[in-house]
């Protein structure tokens, strides 16, 4: 059974992945429009494209700003969002503000910030944390507000002290409200990092593709595309391991409580 | 699933609200008002990079009085509202129809998983190859990205259906039609109204980043001109007509959400407490 169970449920993981691809490869093998390539010389002009230098000279970049962004909105908006969570007329006073720069469209904020801090790295990090900053922080004020109220009693029953308290009641309880944010957060990242780049760049992948796409490179273009999609997959894999495994106590209380 | 069931979790336990909130909201709001209006005149951010609140609002009452400016509005608000239901149609009935499956179910998961994380940005170059700089390169954007989000909350709710009312329809010979709207429809509304919130704000951000960044008319389209030929005060009173688009949209797609689902457990629970 477990041999066969696993080779069903690989089949169904894979089945219709290999069909899109082998739909794609023979649709356009023989394509001569200009715009869809056949596969097979994408694939051909990935290795080229992307292997011999642009590695490490756009991709690495582009993702080290990003993972520097999103780590610091993920501080920022953490740290800002148990203060704000805790104290009830702070969070009165700031929430309609708070509302108003969450609803700004992120990607609005480059022309903005390119006022401020020019188009360097130091912009798109910039950026990046002003728009995930966010999801968390919002995210964290929520679930900081809705900790369970006996638990924060029975802290202050046994005197736990600040620090603890802290770590073990406030960010602990509002961790699963907080990895929704964060995974909000990780989408519009992406996003940014692409903007920022496509707006004035002198090197990442979205500059690349933006010159790919103007200099009429259309097999090249894909591979950015392509290349694109990738960076996106394994960051939220990345992201979904990380969830799980910090997590992994509220997982098991919900599963627990369906049960019982 | 962790963002519905931790925002289900979350709006069960709202507590009566003190009118004084509202006060002290207002006071915040007028605490940013004052000092964007401050900090500038004080000499603390050159005027350059951030005029004074009161520039931004006679730069904003100057464009209304320009009819390109409500056309511009009007493009975005149109490219949201048909992106929005094109990926709110196909991903509920696409939904429903991959949900009620099982065996289809399994082996589309794989593949979900991998287009939905794909950012839409990347299709930014092909759109342009394909439309230009029409309208519907950002429609193709907005599309693309929320119906992700549409399609996964309703494979959700699909999922949540009650096994014994989905036996009973069975034994009672239900045809399909009558299944999905009086069994599936029921249950998976709430995740629908979910989608369509989540689908809203995305769709609005990618309408105007496409437009920023492709030039496809509408707000977007504005913010970057303003911005290329310097005119900052015009950048920032678009930026917060932007902003308020947001607000307004966020309200109403939780007021929606709200009247849609008054009948439901949770919205009247609400209402009690």
């Amino acid at each position: 059974m477990s041999a066969l169970g696993l080779l069903r449920r690989a089949a169904l993981l894979l089945a219709v992945p290999a069909l899109l691809v082998a739909a794609w490869w023979l649709l356009t093998a023989g394509s001569t429009d200009f715009f869809w390539p056949p596969l097979s010389q994408i694939l051909g002009a990935f290795d080229d494209t992307w292997f011999h230098g642009r590695f490490t000279r756009d991709v690495l970049p582009s993702v080290g700003r990003l993972l520097a962004g999103y780590l610091l909105a993920l501080v920022i908006g953490v740290g800002l969002g148990t203060a704000i969570g805790s104290v009830r007329t702070l969070r009165a006073l700031l929430e309609p503000v708070l509302e108003f720069f969450r609803a700004i469209p992120p990607p609005v904020l480059v022309p903005i910030l390119m006022l401020f801090a020019g188009i360097g790295t130091g912009m798109k990090i910039l950026v990046i944390v002003s728009g995930c900053v966010w999801p968390v922080l919002l995210n964290t004020v929520e679930g900081v507000r809705a900790l369970d109220e006996v638990l924060g009693d029975t802290a202050r029953c046994y005197r736990m002290r600040p620090h603890s308290r802290y770590v073990h009641l406030v960010l602990r309880g509002a961790s699963p409200q907080i990895a929704a944010g964060a995974r909000q957060a990780l989408s519009i990242g992406i996003i940014l990092m692409v903007i920022s780049e496509m707006f004035a760049a002198g090197d990442g992948v979205g500059f690349t593709i933006v010159q790919f796409q103007r200099g009429f490179a259309i097999p090249q273009m894909w591979t950015g595309i392509i290349l694109l999609g990738l960076i996106g997959v394994v960051l939220s894999l990345l992201f979904q391991l990380v969830e799980s495994w910090a997590l992994r106590w509220y997982t098991g209380l919900r599963g627990s409580e369906r049960e019982g | 699933m962790t963002a519905a069931g931790a925002s289900g979790r979350g709006a069960g336990r709202r507590r009566h609200r003190p009118s004084s909130a509202w006060g002290l909201g207002l006071l915040g709001l007028a605490g940013l008002m004052a000092a964007v209006e401050l900090a500038p005149r004080a000499g603390l951010v050159q005027r350059r990079y951030l005029p004074p609140f009161s520039t931004m609002v006679s730069s904003l009452a100057d464009q209304a009085g320009t009819g390109a400016f409500w056309r511009a509005l009007l493009d975005t608000l149109r490219g949201w509202a048909t992106g929005l239901a094109i990926a709110l149609a196909a991903g509920v009935v696409l939904g429903i129809a991959i949900g009620g499956v099982p065996l289809l179910r399994a082996a589309l998961a794989s593949t979900i998983e991998f287009l939905r994380p794909i950012p839409s940005v990347a299709l930014i170059p092909l759109a342009v190859l394909l439309y230009g700089t029409g309208a519907r390169s950002t429609l193709l954007l907005v599309v693309y990205a929320s119906f992700w989000q549409v399609l996964v909350q309703v494979l959700y709710g699909v999922r949540d259906v009650d096994p014994v009312a989905r036996e009973t329809a069975r034994s009672y010979r239900f045809r399909t039609l009558t299944r999905v709207r009086t069994v599936i429809w029921p249950t998976a509304l709430p995740y629908v109204m979910t989608g369509f919130r989540l689908g809203a704000a995305v769709a609005l951000i990618l309408e105007i980043t496409g437009e920023l960044v492709i030039g496809s008319p509408g707000l977007g389209e504005r913010i970057a001109v303003a911005q290329t030929s310097g005119a900052v005060d015009a950048m920032y009173a678009l930026v917060i007509v932007v902003g308020l688009i947001g607000v307004a949209v966020n309200l109403l797609a939780r007021a929606t959400e709200r009247r849609v689902l008054r009948w439901h457990p949770s919205v009247r629970r609400e209402a009690v407490a």
